[in-house]
């Protein structure tokens, strides 16, 4: 009896231990979950989805308050993707929150800004050069054209343009697109 | 090493159309006014412009560096004046334009100060890939990948060497030329390249329809008493030519998926860049011409000429006795690889090995739906399975493409040759590889605008914290203040 109670206290101990030390060496920060959702938005952090960035709104979908077609730039492909993680059926883009749009760039038309630093406040991944009372300009490379700039802008010096294609970044269309045949 | 040949799976048997453009020796082309050079011939980064417009610079001068490890300088192809620096169409099948470097020529071919190796066999083979990456050589069969790298055996033995003389495609004759003329040099810059690897075994793989071309080598061969270079023909079969296909058939050896043929001790270079290597070596000469076969039904004296990059393709076509106007359809490279180019006035470059001019281009057959077939498959020299790309392609599935191994077809086009629907697979393989390294390149972009993003919300985040702990320490100190004022004042 005593020989059986010492071999499950030890037994219970040992593996106490090892469970103590597993929580603590594999510990996961943050919720899993919402860093994969994350992963899968395009991180333009426009705000369309009706969430102030791309992490809050895959914090919502994790906690199952939004859903999962809110995201215009994500488009058709990050909705399916998002329903593939989720195991959920893939639904339409949500139209209330807007439509796919081809990638843009904002450009500042140089010679009307007045320097008030308000685009620069609004831009949410700092793509956006320039200081008080100096000419401003964004840096084309990080913008991700959540035209969050345009509206503060007091002289409507900011422009949405389309990405243009270089030779970098062209490839092969379908031969669907290229003929408009069937195959 | 045994002689035994492999077969590859697949392939094709086409008709060659080669004769047509070996029946005159190699000319060289008309040096042209204005030479359009861009700076990115090659596979890997864009070179970077050293001139500014309105410099003169001499024939051989490098006028654009390597910009990173796998990249590639350009040399000034003949003496003249940089008139422009700015964007010009180039040859890419999406007929955009690139960064150029246009140089107006003045007729005097004045070279720049060269500095040849005579003994290269003493030389550090560090040494000799620093002249060659130097002397601007890219793999010259129509990849154009910077040869240096390719001849670096990074700490593995490099049990072979195989030269690529196969040359498979139809209507490309540019290294069976090279080879009737030029062995002798091709055997100097293969010396050079075992040299630089160590490789123990050599062989030069040719197809058997080249029988003018061996016997060159050959002679070349016993002409200079060279022993351990081994001439093996091979059956003519389309895409004998191709690397994998290659070394298959010479060596029996299948290069892993995803890997490369140095994994398996064996490194493979075109014939061309062999001699190109040796003039860059013991003549101090970089790479600024290259043979270029013209031919096709729109062009009446089909030939091969010795052409300087930069040569605007229109004036190969009149050399040849064709009006570039009246052409249709111009491709560079062969008819199964090439792609269309959109205007004949773009540059000749490092990787045009061919000029195919058509006049009168039979309407493509519509395409049909698949009728599940499997010739596709029977066809294919990669053993993979077209028809499952095809529809996965099709449907936008690129992922499953991807497992099916997608990245290892070599677009050579034997499936969409035997397909009896006339489906353009390798069109959609392509599109689906670029599909698929968009998403990539847009997943690298997002992951940079998170790491931004989240940057800027801790940056604002200390911002707060410092204001409050500021005002903090502003209210103890007016507390502090105030306080004994109270106490004196009582």
């Amino acid at each position: 009896m005593l020989s059986a109670i010492i071999a499950f206290t030890a037994l219970a101990a040992v593996f106490g231990l090892i469970l103590g030390f597993a929580a603590i060496r594999f510990r996961v920060e943050g919720d899993p979950l919402v860093n994969k959702i994350d992963a899968l938005l395009p991180q333009t952090q426009c705000g369309q989805c009706g969430y102030p960035g791309c992490r809050p709104y895959a914090t919502a979908i994790a906690s199952g308050e939004a859903d999962i077609n809110q995201c215009p730039p994500g488009g058709e492909a990050g909705i399916i993707a998002l329903a593939d993680l989720l195991g959920r059926d893939p639904k339409p883009l949500n139209a209330k929150h807007g439509t796919l749009k081809p990638k843009m760039v904002a450009v500042i038309d140089e010679p009307l800004c007045i320097g008030c630093t308000l685009c620069i406040q609004a831009c949410p991944v700092d793509a956006i050069l320039g200081a008080a009372k100096q000419m401003h300009t964004v840096i084309e490379q990080e913008c991700t054209g959540c035209e969050l700039c345009v509206a503060p802008c007091p002289v409507d010096c900011i422009r949405m343009e389309p990405v243009q294609h270089d030779i970098k970044t062209w490839k092969w269309q379908t031969p669907l697109e290229a003929a408009g045949g069937h195959a | 090493m045994s002689g035994k040949l492999r077969r590859f799976p697949g392939g094709l048997h086409l008709d060659g159309h080669k004769t047509e453009s070996t029946q005159c020796a190699v000319q060289r082309a008309r040096l042209p006014r204005r030479l359009i050079l861009p700076l990115h011939q090659h596979i890997g980064a864009e070179a970077k412009s050293v001139v500014m417009a309105g410099e003169r610079v001499l024939k051989g001068q490098m006028i654009a560096r390597a910009e990173g490890y796998v990249s590639a300088p350009v040399h000034a192809p003949s003496s003249g004046t940089v008139v422009e620096i700015g964007d010009r169409p180039v040859p890419h099948p999406s007929g955009l334009s690139a960064p150029c470097i246009v140089i107006e020529t003045d007729g005097t071919e004045q070279w720049c100060e060269r500095h040849p190796v005579q003994d290269y066999i003493t030389q550090d083979p560090s040494h000799l890939r620093n002249l060659i990456r130097e002397a601007g050589i890219v793999g010259l069969g129509g990849a154009g990948f910077p040869s240096f790298i390719k001849l670096n055996p990074l700490g593995k033995t490099v049990d072979t060497l195989i030269l690529n003389a196969a040359e498979c495609e139809p209507y490309i004759t540019c290294d069976d030329m090279l080879m009737r003329e030029r062995a002798a040099e091709i055997i100097h810059g293969i010396q050079i390249m075992r040299h630089a690897l160590h490789a123990a075994h050599c062989i030069i793989g040719i197809e058997d329809n080249k029988p003018e071309a061996r016997a060159a080598l050959v002679r070349a061969l016993q002409e200079l008493h060279i022993d351990g270079i081994q001439v093996t023909q091979v059956p003519t079969r389309y895409p004998a030519g191709g690397e994998k296909q290659l070394i298959h058939v010479l060596t029996g050896k299948e290069v892993p998926s995803n890997g490369l043929p140095v994994h398996i001790g064996i490194v493979c270079h075109n014939v061309a860049t062999a001699a190109a290597i040796y003039r860059a070596v013991q003549h101090g000469e970089p790479l600024i011409s290259r043979y270029v076969t013209v031919t096709g039904s729109g062009v009446p004296e089909p030939r091969n000429l010795e052409v300087l990059f930069g040569t605007p393709m229109a004036e190969l076509l009149e050399q040849c006795g064709a009006d570039p106007a009246s052409v249709e359809r111009l491709v560079m490279g062969g008819p199964m690889m090439g792609f269309g180019v959109h205007m004949p006035g773009v540059p000749v470059v490092k990787t045009t090995n061919c000029l195919l001019a058509d006049r009168h281009l039979p309407a493509a057959p519509a395409a049909m739906p698949c009728i599940r077939c499997g010739a596709c498959a029977e066809a294919c020299p990669a053993n993979l399975l077209p028809q499952q790309l095809y529809w996965h392609a099709h449907a936008g599935e690129f992922d499953k493409a991807q497992n099916y191994n997608l990245f290892d077809c070599i677009e050579c086009g034997c499936c969409a040759a035997v397909c009896p629907s006339h489906i353009p697979l390798v069109q959609y393989y392509r599109y689906a590889k670029g599909e698929i390294w968009t998403r990539e390149r847009e997943k690298q972009k997002a992951d940079v605008a998170r790491e931004r993003h989240e940057f800027r919300l801790a940056r604002l985040a200390q911002d707060k914290a410092e204001r409050e702990a500021r005002h903090a320490q502003k209210k103890a100190e007016l507390a502090g203040k105030t306080a004994p004022h109270e106490t004196t004042s009582h």
